[in-house]
């Protein structure tokens, strides 16, 4: 049994006009075998909390700490944390012009697995990935999301958690821009990775409705860079019905 | 990006005598960024100068006493002017017409002594095809031309590779004229030598004429790379692309691109794009970009350029990286994936790989990695 450790984090991001705190004291605990969903309205900080576990250079962490299984994350550099098992599955995935779908895999692979997986049985294991999640394997030429559809994007993103099989994902909005059958697909695959790695997941998303397939355990209410309520998956209903609304200080 | 001097559009002043251009002072436009301390040694006829010949003559391949040599290209300038005038051997690649050469020919160009000069010529007969590689000798200081005549309906696609971790000084104009519904492919692939400076060049002797201009570059510390384009629209209906990438790193880096594309009067229905894109890998390293488009019709379908230097992607890294990929290891990659998007368009498998490879070499990064998954 891991953890990841979220102790009382600020963060904020330095601007031409100044420094603006984004994260202003977050705790949280994940359990590995849990998930947990983070909801919040636009602009609220969670895809700042996303980056900053997975130490985006943009943003600074003033204060607070984080550990995985214990130890210090904030140190590592950001492709020490994946190789530690953090995996963020991006909101915004990133072109990569001229790097193939499948070089990039496999360079990946080989930095987290720590080894070159065998020529042989690594294109079948990445040809049964993509079928599993209905990529098309004529992806794998193609370079790293250019071009790919929102859907396709996140679909790919998901190929590589199933690839990668961290011990604590983070899924910045993996449902945005996914109809309904893809959205099915992608929730089978990370149900997958969920009962063979037993690893912790913090789901980040607007809607409910991805919540009808990957079970949250616990459901959090993030507003204004922090969080404002947690409780169990019922939450989220009421989130549904109600919004955003009763947590702003307006209406207080 | 820098203020781009107006093209000249007078015709270009050719000849065979040396003493007709001038001795370059830095002041010319065509001089302005090169360091002539170096480069200077090809302004003056150089004493026990050898030639560059091919080593092991093909089918196709010949070196012949430039008295035997039948070549109506007129130099340009003063070092290809003394090349031309003291050059003693050719190497002359002539493909006859209506053949389909599949393999890549392959020539490897060897000079003769600690300076030399050059001149290659290539002719290939109408509505045949080719591949053509130059491998240029990094061990020898080289001055001289290319002179290229793509047949009507013919095909040719061209490597000029100048690599190697020499400190070679290298001087070379590449010439070449497309005939009708031609095809010309030529690539510049320049890694090695302290100072580069090779000016390919087109113009169209009949219609429907295509070249596709494509250069990657890699400067690094101290190295001095000059590309300088001319493509000259004079016939109706012909198309141009260039597209030069360029990866600079470490102090007193310097690469210079000029690209000048000349759509004269009568060249109705040009099509032309050029594109410079420079990375700079560190802190240090100077490019100057200049590309130049001057249009004399209007009765045209496209004319476009572009041209932008840039830092490295932080966004990019940041991905690779969030992917367990080591910041040295996922900056070689978005190198290599910034010169793919050129490579990619010589449309010859084997010899992308090997560009790659070369590339990849160059930068330090595992074959390995390099091999896997590059192209189909
Ligand atoms: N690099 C940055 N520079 C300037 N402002 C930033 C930067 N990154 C985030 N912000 C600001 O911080 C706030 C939080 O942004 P963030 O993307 O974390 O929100 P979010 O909750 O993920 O929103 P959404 O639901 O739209 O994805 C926003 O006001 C945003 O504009
Ligand atoms: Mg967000």
């Amino acid at each position: 049994m891991g953890s990841l450790v979220i102790t009382d984090v600020y963060a904020s991001v330095t601007t031409d006009e100044g420094e603006f705190e984004i994260i202003k004291g977050v705790s949280l605990t994940i359990e590995s075998g849990t998930t947990h969903a983070v909801m919040g309205p636009n602009g609220s900080g969670k895809s700042t909390l996303a980056y900053v576990i997975a130490g985006h250079p943009k943003y600074r962490v003033t204060s607070g700490e984080i550990t995985l299984d214990g130890v210090d994350v904030l140190s590592m550099s950001v492709d020490a944390r994946a190789r530690a098992g953090l995996f963020l599955a991006m909101q915004y995935p990133v072109e990569v012009p001229g790097v193939s779908v499948s070089n990039f895999l496999r360079t990946s692979v080989t930095a987290i697995r720590g080894e070159a997986p065998k020529l042989r049985t690594w294109v079948k294991e990445m040809k049964d990935a993509m079928m599993a999640l209905q990529i098309d394997p004529a992806f794998a030429e193609r370079n790293v999301n250019e071009g790919f559809s929102g859907g396709e994007k996140k679909r790919h993103e998901i190929l590589q958690l199933s690839l990668l099989s961290p011990k604590f994902a983070i899924l910045d909005e993996t449902d945005s821009g996914l109809d309904v059958d893809a959205l099915r697909t992608v929730s089978e695959g990370v149900n997958a990775f969920k009962q063979q790695s037993d690893a912790g997941v913090l789901l980040i998303t607007h809607y409910t409705r991805i919540l009808q397939y990957i079970k949250p355990d616990f459901v959090h209410v993030f507003f204004d860079g922090r969080i404002v309520k947690s409780g169990g998956a019922d939450l989220a209903n009421a989130l549904e019905s109600e919004g955003y609304e009763q947590f702003s200080p307006a209406s207080a | 990006m820098t203020i781009a001097p107006p093209i000249d559009l007078s015709p270009r002043l050719t000849s065979l005598d040396p003493a007709v251009f001038g001795v370059p002072t830095g002041r010319e436009v065509e001089w302005r960024f090169a360091p002539l301390d170096v480069f200077s040694k090809f302004f003056q006829a150089i004493d026990g100068a050898g030639s560059v010949t091919a080593r092991g003559a093909t089918e196709f391949v010949r070196n012949v006493d430039v008295l035997d040599l039948h070549s109506s290209w007129l130099p340009t300038d003063r070092p290809m002017a003394i090349a031309r005038s003291l050059v003693q051997q050719a190497v002359v690649i002539d493909i006859p017409k209506d053949r389909v050469i599949e393999d890549p020919i392959m020539v490897d160009l060897q000079g003769s002594a600690a300076s030399c000069y050059q001149h290659v010529e290539v002719n290939v007969g109408a509505f045949s095809s080719a591949v053509v590689v130059l491998q240029h000798d990094m061990d020898r200081d080289v001055c001289g031309a290319i002179v290229v005549t793509v047949g009507d309906g013919a095909k040719l696609t061209m490597l000029s590779v100048v690599a190697g971790d020499t400190n070679a000084v290298h001087i070379s104009n590449w010439h070449t004229t497309t005939g009708r519904d031609s095809a010309f492919v030529g690539c510049t692939v320049t890694t090695g030598g302290r100072a580069v400076r090779i000016s390919p060049s087109v113009t169209y002797r009949a219609p429907g004429g295509s070249a596709e201009l494509l250069g990657v570059f890699l400067a690094d510390s101290e190295q001095y790379l000059e590309h300088r384009i001319f493509v000259e629209h004079e016939q109706p209906h012909c198309t141009s692309r260039v597209t030069y990438k360029g990866a600079l790193s470490g102090a007193g880096a310097h690469t210079v691109w000029v690209g000048d594309v000349l759509v004269r009067r009568g060249a109705t229905g040009t099509d032309t794009y050029e594109m410079n894109r420079n990375l700079l890998l560190t802190e240090g390293p100077r490019a100057d970009s200049v590309p130049n488009l001057e249009l004399e019709t209007g009765d045209i379908v496209g004319a476009g350029h572009a041209s932008a230097t840039g830092r490295f992607d932080d966004e990019q890294l940041f991905y690779l990286q969030a992917r367990g990929i080591p910041e040295h290891q996922a900056r070689q990659l978005v190198v290599r994936g910034f010169f793919a998007e050129v490579l990619a368009r010589l449309n010859q498998g084997q010899l992308r790989d090997a560009m790659m490879r070369l590339i990849s070499h160059r930068l330090g990064l595992p074959e390995q990695v390099s091999t896997s998954g590059f192209g189909s």
